[in-house]
């Protein structure tokens, strides 16, 4: 049985009907075809079908689309400007190189998103940490960690300009 | 000149904006879903099985079992075919089958309207086995009475047993032994003798071999998947099904990795046939990330006995292998790896009075092992690196310095393939690396460590391969073709699978052409109806074979158009007077005869011309005469001389060199927990000249955090009773996190290389080599404690610990 759930979508206020069984990653990729939002294991291990809602980083494939309504969701689809133009973060990705197969880069530009809107400064080895939840098995996460710590200093330098 | 510029890569914005379309991203809609069941058991066989009640489940549309298959065997290795049938790969494997070989053989699937009815069915398939005794390691398979898992192939469960040696055909390690103690005396001599293991691996692609299939109205069964050889699936997918090969189409769009694990045909002629089965509708086959890690493919687990042999001033004399490789229930690439770890274990070292190596490729009841980056050279390295630094510590030399007595030399020449060394790096990535590394001063500083910390450091070299030629075919074909505005499509048969290839092919063709970089657009996407044929990404051969294949397609394209830039401006008054660009084309041709002092009677050659930033310019002097976009405009629409310019070509390679590096490794051990963690890490890579330096960086910082993973937590584990894998998912089989890997220091020695076509040579593989024996190597001066065994988990590291008397 199909229930309708209202979600903010990428700016975007959708009215949804899905499976109650249904996890978010599917919602947002058969039904809405957010196709950025990748699926690497189903079980929350690898981190590709990272999205945010309300504004946090989570694993949409252990994530039931029914807890989703009410909310706000983004995905990568979301960041480019009205004009199109890239967001700085995917800018960082591509000038340090951090992409690779590209089949992890959505997910973990989403935790870059929600790292950078923290305002807040972190070590190499805080960032570490915080992307440890994305399996990449093509970068060996330097590029990737060089494109995070950029986006967070680029951002800090803007805000404080 | 594009070629050595750090170019941002061609699918990066598209990749960033998740706008890169994978397989599963261009599905249609309302597709039928795919599930396969997988055996419960690891030797044995099907007897019956009842789907009655699997085909009452709402929603499903058609079971298939392993008696419903056609009676076709077929090989899988994503090896080009050969017309000689002693190289054709082993044709052991059904589309499903009845005869199950491995715990998660394929033996039935479902075809549903959705994924939970297909599920469903799957569980009310009931299957009735014959067992026999699991057979998941070398010694149960090769054990007297063992069950043969092939009978039709092999008498019993060894696929190929091989015996290579260096120095005399006859040499033996045992007679040099004998040899070397009578000439030099035994107190003269240092002997090594071990077990070294090495462990299987799964490749962890992040993208799953998903593929989805339909049949066209043109008849084709059409088959869109994550492959990294779209021309050799459908070759055998043509084969699994008894069809033409014509009737086979195959689409690759992007993939997210493959490591090798796709370098293999996997699912997708089971695919094409569930489509046929059900009237030629799309049908998609998710394999799930358990599925993917049981029943695909993985690194081969291979076991080497090794000796080593030197004199006491650190020449080393001789050395010896045997090496068992755990290739599970089908043979895949067969031999090839281990065949492969053979090799170069034997090519590494100058051993004075030879060399011996011996392979066996072994068939068990467990997952199957095919290609994974580096093909078996992570295993033979782990070999000869344990082995030599075990002859330093009992030789009391620096690692450094036996290695550089002893490693192979400028122009090596394998006396058995011929592969000969072309541009020599090793030696001056050593030094270079040592220097970065500050290597004497750290192997001083940690010579001497006590307490429940200590550290040391290490180092592991080694060499490989630039494609597979002589041992198999190698060809690689290109297609350029011309728009309107001057710009061009390149279209290579060669596969991008995430390293890259698409940018470096398009900066090679625009530094041979003379279009610019961002004038060039290469189809990312291969179509064996439209692609033309390149056997695909492995052997690190692309940038070098199928860069051969796209510099002569730039070449070709180039003198067409220069032949076309000759007649307009040989025709500017009779022809081109009466077009658009009647005033740019005279007043160039006016250029040309001025600089060249040609009288107007004289004939304009297109020898005399050049392109350079898409420009046609004078050859000498460089002087621009018309861009690009006027030539591609005429000789479209001329009403005297319309032409397309287009190239295509294709080209065999008959050539080889070997790419080499070093490793440094700095760790501190942390002897009651079993830790290790790497302080410093230093890679050097001589691959001649770098195509595209970041690229090529993260290539090398990829690979290294592969060999991390090898070193010290990835070991897909098969219980040995019951054939059964017990870590078949990403949280228990581990591989590096961004907090598992440190910051590397990687650079590299680019000589020119004689054979590459732009100087360049193999560099895809190489870095998943050497990091895992130089950490080995490094807790070995740390501790003291020579590891055997990878990965060197922390309950490995504690028991050998407490062995050697530390705990």
């Amino acid at each position: 049985m199909l229930k309708i759930i209202h979600v903010t979508v990428n700016g975007r206020e959708r009215e949804i009907a899905v499976d109650e069984r249904e996890s978010l990653l599917d919602t947002l990729r058969n039904r809405l075809d957010l196709s950025s939002v990748k699926k690497g294991c189903e079980v929350g291990e690898c981190g590709a079908c990272t999205v945010l809602v309300d504004g946090e980083a989570i694993d949409s494939c252990i994530y039931l689309a029914m807890w989703a309504d009410g909310k706000s969701v983004m995905t990568v689809e979301g960041l480019k400007s009205r004009e199109g133009d890239l967001s700085p973060i995917q800018k960082a990705f591509i000038e340090e190189a951090a992409v690779q197969c590209g089949f992890c880069t959505p997910g973990i530009i989403m935790s870059a998103v929600e790292i950078v809107g923290t305002g807040k400064r972190y070590t190499r080895e805080e960032l570490r940490k915080l992307i440890s939840g994305h399996l990449c098995r093509c970068t060996g996460y330097e590029k990737i960690l060089d494109a995070v710590a950029r986006s967070v200093e680029e951002h800090l330098r803007g805000a404080a300009d | 000149m594009e070629v050595g510029q750090g170019k941002v890569r061609v699918d990066a914005y598209a990749k960033v904006c998740g706008e890169a379309k994978y397989t599963a991203d261009l599905e249609p809609k309302n597709i039928l879903h795919g599930k396969v069941l997988h055996s419960e058991i690891a030797n044995g066989l099907v007897k019956s099985m009842d789907i009655s009640e699997a085909e009452k489940v709402p929603g499903v549309v058609k079971v298939l079992t392993c008696f419903d298959v056609p009676d076709c065997q077929f090989p899988t290795a994503g090896h080009p075919w050969s017309v000689e049938e002693k190289h054709q790969d082993i044709c052991d494997r059904r589309l499903l089958n009845r005869r199950v070989r491995f715990y998660g053989d394929d033996i039935a699937c479902v075809i549903a309207e959705d994924e939970v009815a297909a599920q469903q069915a799957l569980r009310k398939i009931k299957v009735e086995y014959e067992e026999y005794p699991a057979i998941p390691t070398v010694e149960q398979a090769m054990a007297e009475g063992a069950t043969p898992l092939h009978p039709d192939l092999r008498k019993d469960n060894v696929i190929v047993h091989s015996h290579m040696t260096m120095g005399k055909a006859d040499f033996s390690f045992e007679k040099a032994l004998e040899e070397a103690k009578k000439e030099y005396g035994e107190e003269e001599l240092v002997y090594v003798e071990e077990e070294l293991d090495t462990p299987r691996i799964s490749h962890c692609h992040i993208e799953l071999p998903v593929s989805w299939a339909y049949v066209d109205n043109n008849g084709k069964v059409t088959v869109t998947c994550s492959t990294q050889i779209p021309a050799i699936v459908k070759l055998y997918t043509a084969m699994a099904l008894g069809i033409p090969t014509g009737k086979v189409r195959i689409i690759k769009p992007y993939i997210g990795g493959g490591f090798g694990n796709k370098q293999d045909v996997l699912y997708e002629p089971l695919n094409a046939f569930m489509s046929m089965q059900v009237g030629g509708r799309p049908v998609r086959l998710e394999i799930s990330r358990e599925e993917t890690i049981i029943s695909t493919r993985t690194r081969h687990k291979i076991t080497g006995y090794v000796r080593g042999l030197a004199k006491r001033d650190g020449t080393i004399l001789a050395r010896s292998l045997d090496a068992y490789a755990n290739n599970g229930a089908y043979a895949s690439h067969g031999h090839a790896i281990c065949a492969n770890c053979c090799t170069v274990f034997k090519d590494l070292y100058r051993d004075r009075m030879g060399t011996e190596a011996d392979g066996w490729t072994v068939y068990t009841s467990s997952p199957t092992a095919g290609a994974m980056r580096a093909y078996g050279i992570p295993q033979s390295i782990w070999f000869t690196e344990c082995l030599v630094d075990d002859l330093a510590k009992k030789l009391g030399m620096d690692p450094y310095e036996l290695r550089m007595k002893n490693c192979m030399e400028e122009g090596f020449r394998d006396p058995g393939n011929g592969i000969t060394f072309r541009s020599y790096g090793l030696k001056q990535c050593m030094e270079k690396g040592a220097e970065l590394f500050h290597w004497t001063e750290k192997r001083e500083k940690y010579g001497h460590e006590s307490g429940m910390k200590r550290r040391g450091v290490g180092m592991a070299i080694f060499c490989y391969k630039t494609g597979v030629h002589p041992i198999s075919l190698e060809t690689a074909s290109a297609r350029m073709v011309l728009n309107q505005d001057g710009s061009a499509q390149l279209i290579m048969g060669a596969t991008e699978i995430g390293q890259g290839a698409d940018t470096v092919f398009t900066q090679m063709a625009a530094d041979t052409s003379g279009l610019r970089f961002d004038e060039i657009y290469i189809v990312s996407t291969q179509d064996t109806d439209v692609t033309p044929f390149d056997t695909g990404a492995y052997a690190s051969r692309q940038t070098y074979v199928s860069g051969m294949a796209c510099k002569k397609v730039a070449e070709e394209f180039r003198s067409r158009i220069l032949d076309y830039a000759a007649y307009m401006l040989n025709n500017s008054v009779e022809d081109i007077s009466k077009t658009i660009y009647a005033k740019e084309v005279s007043r160039a041709e006016e250029k040309l005869r001025s600089q060249l002092s040609l009288s107007p009677k004289e004939k304009i050659l297109p020898e005399m011309l050049e392109i350079v930033d898409s420009r046609v310019v004078l050859k000498e002097g460089g002087e621009a005469l018309f861009p690009l976009s006027i030539l591609a405009d005429t000789a479209f629409y001329s009403l005297d001389r319309a032409v397309h310019i287009t190239a295509e070509v294709s080209n065999q390679c008959k050539d080889n060199t070997f790419s080499s590096g070093v490793c440094f490794a700095e760790v501190e051990v942390d002897l009651p927990l079993g830790l290790v963690k790497i302080l410093d890490l230093v890679e050097l890579h001589d691959s001649g000249i770098i195509i595209n330096r970041k690229t090529a960086e993260g290539q090398v910082h990829g690979g290294i955090a592969q060999s991390i993973g090898y070193a010290l937590s990835e070991d897909l584990l098969v219980d040995e009773k019951t054939g059964r894998v017990l870590n078949d998912n990403l949280l228990d089989f581990k591989i590096p996190t961004a907090m598992d890997v440190p910051d590397m220091r990687i650079d590299f020695v680019e000589l020119e290389d004689p054979t590459g076509p732009y100087g360049n040579k193999s560099l895809g593989e190489p870095p998943t080599i050497a990091a895992a024996p130089a950490i080995r190597n490094a807790v070995l001066q740390a501790t003291g404690i020579g590891m055997k065994v990878a990965p060197m988990t922390s309950q490995r590291l504690i028991e050998a610990f407490q062995e050697g008397g530390l705990l």
